[in-house]
């Protein structure tokens, strides 16, 4: 009982794992074989893979053997169907972080403008209702044809998904503001744009990364889709062309790493969140 | 008669009518003047428009009509020369003390330079007896030191005026007390002068020079001026020794309790809204020296009459 809530977590988590990967290799060990009935040659049931009846999942052991592989050349890059795992996170990165970027720069201003008008607030609220909805998948044939570049077309597409939790946000957060704090600044003869800077914008930082937080989440998830259909680079294409290889022990590896760095950005904007949040 | 510093001339405040309602007409014809150096409460109940009154000589409200004069200028609007202290406190939780009032100051002193604004913030944290809590955020503070902050924030743009908000409202009877003091001292240090709002009678009569009674809404009105004559310097401790202060304080009481609410309807026949009556019942011998609502309580442990707030 000396020991801390986390170490003991810790150790189930670990215990967890173990049954886990237990039971995950004892289901994928290969059947005993069944005595090849009578009638069948034995070069038929050598082409039918040795008379094993093999699972089609791979073991935990070939999957560690894949991992370790990948993870130790993470940036080899042998032609358009054979990239390290780096290099496709990399890609993907880059059109999440571009697209949400991007999101930012409208969604930001855009819930400053809504709160500060009460008109633009009334006006734009039934386009933001109808577009909230929508899939972000579902824009992508209009991407391609309008953009005309497949990889442009995925940012435009993360750019879309990311962009209404941001700006619900970041309109809810300046909305809220306490009343008093505006007064202060009134008494104060503080310009409008100091206002927004010092006043505002701190005062709604949390609301608004916690908007960030929630449109990250969403556009990681809508990545891997969103890549699968262009294709060419990305961990979601990673995924697609293995699939289409058969090689379940790749699939299993990107789907890990898919998680691992959704789950790194949503501990920095965590970490971010912690940065802004003031107690009252 | 010289010219008031502040004049307050026939302001009236009326909320229109919505669907189908009346218009409400929280006050009608308030007039008053405040001087330079002078500590001037309101005192009345809650819905007379204590606080509108301030929100208007902040310019964080508008009157429906009249006119408020500061220096002879129309007060139009949020201005620097005016500073506020709010009753809750309105400090910005993810600043510090420092940076709270470092904000006000360089929006007064924007070309102050950076060891001057500190120097200028540390000044006035020292005197509302902050220090060594500068780089304290407001959430770690008390109320009573969170009031403290607000009050060294409004003095640090060193306004030709204070309006303070029932800035002891939320404070327990022992903080308000330490906060009252200070606050007597640092307006006698600067001769600063103070528009106060508050529900405290015993506060009012430390505090002030002259005390606004106001009655109950709507259509409130001054219904008079009572003019504090006690002598400064005053101290919460003997205070009540002096034989005006329970003239003056069951004359307050005594207005509070019944007078309010009558006044509508039983004003003088001399009452003249653009003169409200000055009074000064701290001289009148006549009135007994002791009270008359309340038991004598025990020697220096006054409790504070509050005004029903609800």
């Amino acid at each position: 009982m000396i020991k801390s809530l986390n170490f003991r977590a810790a150790v189930v988590s670990a215990l967890l794992l173990l049954v886990f990967v237990l039971a995950w290799h004892v289901g994928t060990q290969p059947k005993q074989a069944a005595a090849p009935a009578a009638g069948v040659s034995a070069e038929y049931a050598a082409l039918m893979g040795g008379g094993q009846q093999q699972s089609g999942l791979p073991t935990p052991l070939q999957v560690g053997q894949t991992f370790w592989e990948r993870v130790s050349d993470p940036f080899y890059d042998k032609g358009p169907n054979d990239k390290g795992i780096g290099i496709q996170l990399a890609y993907s990165l880059a059109r999440v972080l571009t697209g949400f970027v991007l999101a930012s720069l409208v969604a930001v201003p855009l819930g400053f403008l809504i709160d500060m008008s009460p008109v633009m607030h009334k006006a734009l609220n039934p386009y933001v209702q109808l577009l909230k909805p929508i899939s972000p998948l579902a824009w992508m044939p209009l991407a391609l044809y309008t953009i005309k570049d497949s990889s442009i077309s995925a940012v435009f597409v993360i750019f879309i998904c990311s962009l209404w939790p941001m700006l619900i946000n970041t309109a809810h957060g300046v909305a809220s503001v306490k009343r008093e704090w505006l007064n202060v600044a009134k008494t104060l003869e503080v310009n409008p744009l100091r206002t927004a800077m010092q006043v505002i914008l701190p005062a709604a930082a949390p609301t608004i990364l916690t908007g960030m937080r929630i449109s990250m989440g969403i556009a990681w998830l809508v990545i891997v889709a969103a890549e699968m259909l262009v294709g060419g680079t990305g961990v979601g294409y990673f995924v697609w062309n293995e699939w289409n290889n058969l090689s379940i022990t790749n699939v299993i590896f990107a789907i890990v790493m898919i998680g691992l760095v959704g789950m790194v950005l949503d501990l920095m904007f965590g970490a971010m969140q912690r940065l802004v949040t003031y107690r009252e | 008669m010289q010219e008031n510093f502040l004049k307050i001339e026939r302001l009236r405040k009326v909320y229109p009518a919505n669907r189908g309602g009346k218009a409400l007409t929280v006050f009608d014809n308030i007039n008053f003047g405040v001087d330079k150096g002078e500590f001037v409460c309101i005192l009345g109940h809650s819905g007379c428009g204590k606080s509108t009154i301030l929100n208007v000589l902040a310019g964080l409200d508008e009157a429906s009509s009249g006119v408020v004069l500061m220096d002879g200028r129309e007060v139009k609007g949020p201005s620097l020369d005016r500073g506020v202290v709010f009753q809750s406190h309105a400090l910005m939780p993810w600043r510090s003390v420092m940076k709270n009032i470092e904000f006000a100051v360089k929006s007064r002193f924007p070309d102050m330079k950076k060891d001057q604004v500190r120097a200028h913030c540390q000044k006035y944290i020292d005197l509302v007896g902050l220090t060594g809590s500068e780089h304290k955020k407001p959430a770690e503070l008390s109320g009573g030191m969170k009031q403290r902050v607000g009050i060294a924030r409004a003095f640090a743009i060193e306004p030709k005026m204070l309006l303070l908000d029932e800035p002891f409202g939320a404070l327990d009877a022992l903080t308000r007390g330490v906060i009252q003091d200070e606050l007597t001292k640092i307006c006698a240090e600067t001769n600063q002068t103070v528009f106060m709002i508050t529900h405290d009678v015993d506060e009012a009569i430390l505090l002030s020079d002259k005390i606004i009674l106001m009655t109950n809404g709507p259509e409130a009105k001054i219904a008079e001026i009572v003019v504090n004559t006690l002598p400064h310097p005053r101290s919460r401790h003997d205070i009540h020794k002096d034989p005006q202060y329970y003239r003056i304080r069951n004359h307050l009481v005594d207005f509070l309790v019944t007078r309010s609410k009558q006044f509508a309807s039983e004003a003088p026949a001399d009452y003249d809204p653009l003169h409200p009556p000055m009074v000064k019942p701290g001289l009148n011998e006549k009135l007994p020296v002791e009270a008359s609502t309340e038991p004598e309580p025990p020697r220096g442990m006054k409790p504070s009459l509050h005004v029903v707030n609800e």
